[in-house]
């Protein structure tokens, strides 16, 4: 039993940390009034980015910093198109992901099913790690899932302390009178769809060279889709998005132990999409401005118009 | 100095709409070419062969047809949608709906009811299944002010898994030797085909009927204006008394409930059985995305939209015999156009002037 409760907790943190990774990332973007639709196909470019250079320099965090600089560059596009080009952002977003997957599928073709020899070992942190039950899942896991909670933590300080946070904040309020502060909102805008990129290719590297240490096309798996509704369940809050991301990671565990049970895993793997707009609902009827979205999430900003 | 300044262009053509298409496809084009070249493929060959594939011979036209009827009519339904700036991307789970619904009429009626009974049947169930997936949104949008991307996303998502629970379980065909799917559907309810093709023409024909009849309810009827002010200025249509709700629903159930035929044509026309919901919906809901736009959301040009990108889509199956490319090419041809129609409608809105000063 004790096994039992461990392995789950430990594949809960594991599930979780990619959607942690791209949850914080897109909860920058869309603070700044950016809906991205793009992240499941920056996972994707960020997924084969890191295997790729991993694979070859031997280095895996060569290969995160790959993935980094793939997932800001191709960001780019939606950031022009969004908010240069004041374009649809519903549709820019879904060209990136198709982009991304395109180009991953296309680049990853050649590595395909190929093992990764150069290993990224886990971080044990002494002491902590020999707690009963949770502590070998909480304290002895991947770099990927200490830095995907530092980066939330840091995130949350970010967007609520810092000066370039409140300015992220406060262009996705209200970018006229934030831009009459002096601050630049198209820059803001596209320095949090860039921030946002390399966010959603570190959970894409996480993907490859940590969790499952191969490429296949298509091994994102929904995920990017998944962080976009995190990102509304969190409510644009990064420190609520460390709950959200591993409570949807332990049901993706949770509906596989099920199945001998007699539970269909369809029915369990269906729940999170469920608690979702179930979780929406009630906060909607409780109060539709605790929603908390960004007043202009989606709505391109104008320059000198009235 | 050089400087650059955009100005709102007030008087669009229909000419230099046109050619702003045409332009923006050429473009994306050259940046396609660019990546096949660096991906070490000639790109003359690559391009030329997605063309030939898909229009160049007369069993690849076949296909694009076939191909392009679910995309017509999806494509069709989102045009009217995307008017009211109703961001319905949940064509995929309103198709798969679309095809549980006519499953269930098929293979329960199949055996007892004539065709020229069942299939319209068939077409109607389905039309209900898109239709009820789509008023979802719809009211979570208007009653509840929840994000319709992401309800719609979710609504995908929970009817892919409701469609598996269904083959896995209740459904799954005893002629199936322990494979997920249901049995194959009765003769009469299967739709028939042109002769050595698999298009399935009564649905082509409802599907160039749809988007000819939803191009006169668009432009042409009171509901059609009012779905356009829905869109584009809401805050008159308050003042006007448009019903909101009443408005997003029925439209709703339109661009569901023509996702929910395609979903039908799918399953009576092609696969013949209720499958997994990926090789059912094959991404259509999202393709169809494009096609809207690069229809300009008028659903006539859809069927043009339709037929083009259908045929990238058996092209991209031919190049990834003959070039030993992968699927996902087909995911960079499809992702560049559409960047590049967003562009090309930036510079047809707006009026970009440079001018060198001396200083």
């Amino acid at each position: 039993m004790e096994d039992i409760i461990i392995s789950t907790l430990q594949r809960t943190m594991v599930a979780g940390t990619p959607l942690l990774l791209a949850t914080t990332g897109e909860i920058i973007c869309e603070r700044s009034g950016i809906l991205n639709l793009g992240v499941e196909g920056v996972m994707a470019l960020g997924a084969v980015t890191a295997f790729i250079v991993t694979m070859t320099t031997g280095s895996p965090w060569l290969g995160v910093l790959a993935a980094l600089a793939a997932g800001m560059v191709i960001s780019i596009i939606h950031a022009f198109a969004s908010v240069t080009l004041q374009a649809n952002q519903v549709v820019s977003g879904l060209a990136l992901t198709m982009l991304g997957i395109g180009l991953s599928g296309m680049v990853g073709k050649p590595y395909v099913g190929k093992p990764l020899i150069s290993k990224m070992d886990d971080i044990t942190i002494p002491v902590l790690s020999d707690i009963p039950y949770i502590g070998k899942a909480l304290f002895s896991q991947s770099p990927f899932f200490f830095l995907a909670i530092f980066l939330a933590l840091v995130s949350w300080f970010f967007l609520q302390r810092t000066r370039l946070g409140i300015q992220i904040r406060s262009t996705g309020e209200n970018p006229k009178a934030t831009e009459t502060q002096g601050v630049n909102v198209f820059l803001i805008r596209y320095l949090s769809v860039i921030i946002g990129g390399g966010f959603s290719a570190l959970a894409g590297a996480h993907l490859s060279i940590s969790y499952s240490k191969s490429w296949i096309e298509g091994m994102t798996a929904g995920r990017g889709w998944i962080a976009i509704a995190l990102t509304i369940f969190a409510l644009w809050h990064p420190g609520r998005a460390i709950w959200a991301a591993f409570l949807f990671g332990g049901i993706f565990v949770v509906q596989y132990l099920m199945q001998p049970l007699g539970i269909s895993p369809n029915f369990l793997a269906m729940l999170p999409y469920i608690a979702t707009l179930l979780i929406l609902v009630l906060i909607s009827l409780k109060d539709p401005r605790k929603l908390n979205a960004p007043a202009m999430l989606a709505t391109p900003y104008k320059r000198g118009e009235r | 100095m050089m400087h650059i300044t955009s100005s709102d262009r007030y008087q669009i053509t229909r000419l230099r709409s046109f050619m702003t298409n045409v332009f923006s496809m050429a473009a994306g084009l050259v940046v396609i070419s660019m990546i096949f070249l660096i991906a070490g493929v000639n790109p003359l060959f690559a391009i030329s062969e997605i063309f030939q594939g898909s229009f160049g011979s007369v069993y690849g036209f076949k296909e694009t047809v076939t191909k392009a009827i679910p995309l017509i009519l999806i494509g069709a339904g989102l045009t009217l949608a995307f008017r009211a700036k109703f961001w319905n991307i949940g064509a995929e789970g309103q198709l798969l709906m679309g095809a549980v619904f006519s499953t269930w009429t098929g293979l329960t009626f199949g055996n007892a009811l004539p065709s020229v009974v069942i299939i319209p049947l068939m077409f109607a169930a389905g039309f209900l299944g898109g239709a009820l997936w789509g008023i979802i949104p719809a009211i979570l949008k208007i009653k509840y002010a929840i994000n319709e991307v992401i309800s719609t996303l979710m609504l995908n998502y929970i009817c892919a898994h409701i469609l598996t629970m269904l083959i896995v379980g209740p459904w799954k065909g005893a002629t199936r030797f322990g494979f997920p799917g249901t049995d194959n559907l009765p003769d009469a309810a299967i739709l028939s085909v042109i002769p050595g093709s698999r298009i399935h023409y009564a649905t082509l024909v409802l599907a160039l009927a749809c988007a000819a009849i939803l191009t006169i309810v668009i432009y042409r009827t009171r509901f059609g204006y009012e779905a356009r002010v829905v869109g584009e200025n809401p805050e008159a249509g308050k003042y006007a008394g448009i019903n909101f709700l009443k408005t997003t629903l029925i439209l709703m159930a339109i661009s569901g409930g023509l996702a929910g035929l395609a979903g039908v044509g799918e399953v009576a026309g092609i696969h013949h059985y209720l499958g997994y919901p990926a090789s059912v919906s094959s991404g259509y809901g999202f393709t169809a995305i494009i096609v809207a736009w690069l229809a300009k959301l008028n659903p006539l040009y859809a069927i043009i939209s339709g037929i083009f990108f259908a045929g990238i889509l058996v092209g991209g199956d031919a190049i990834q015999i003959s070039l030993g490319l992968p699927a996902a090419t087909v995911d960079i041809v499809n992702g560049t156009l559409l960047i590049f129609l967003i562009m090309g409608d930036y510079f047809l809105h707006n009026k970009i002037t440079i001018t060198f000063t001396h200083t």
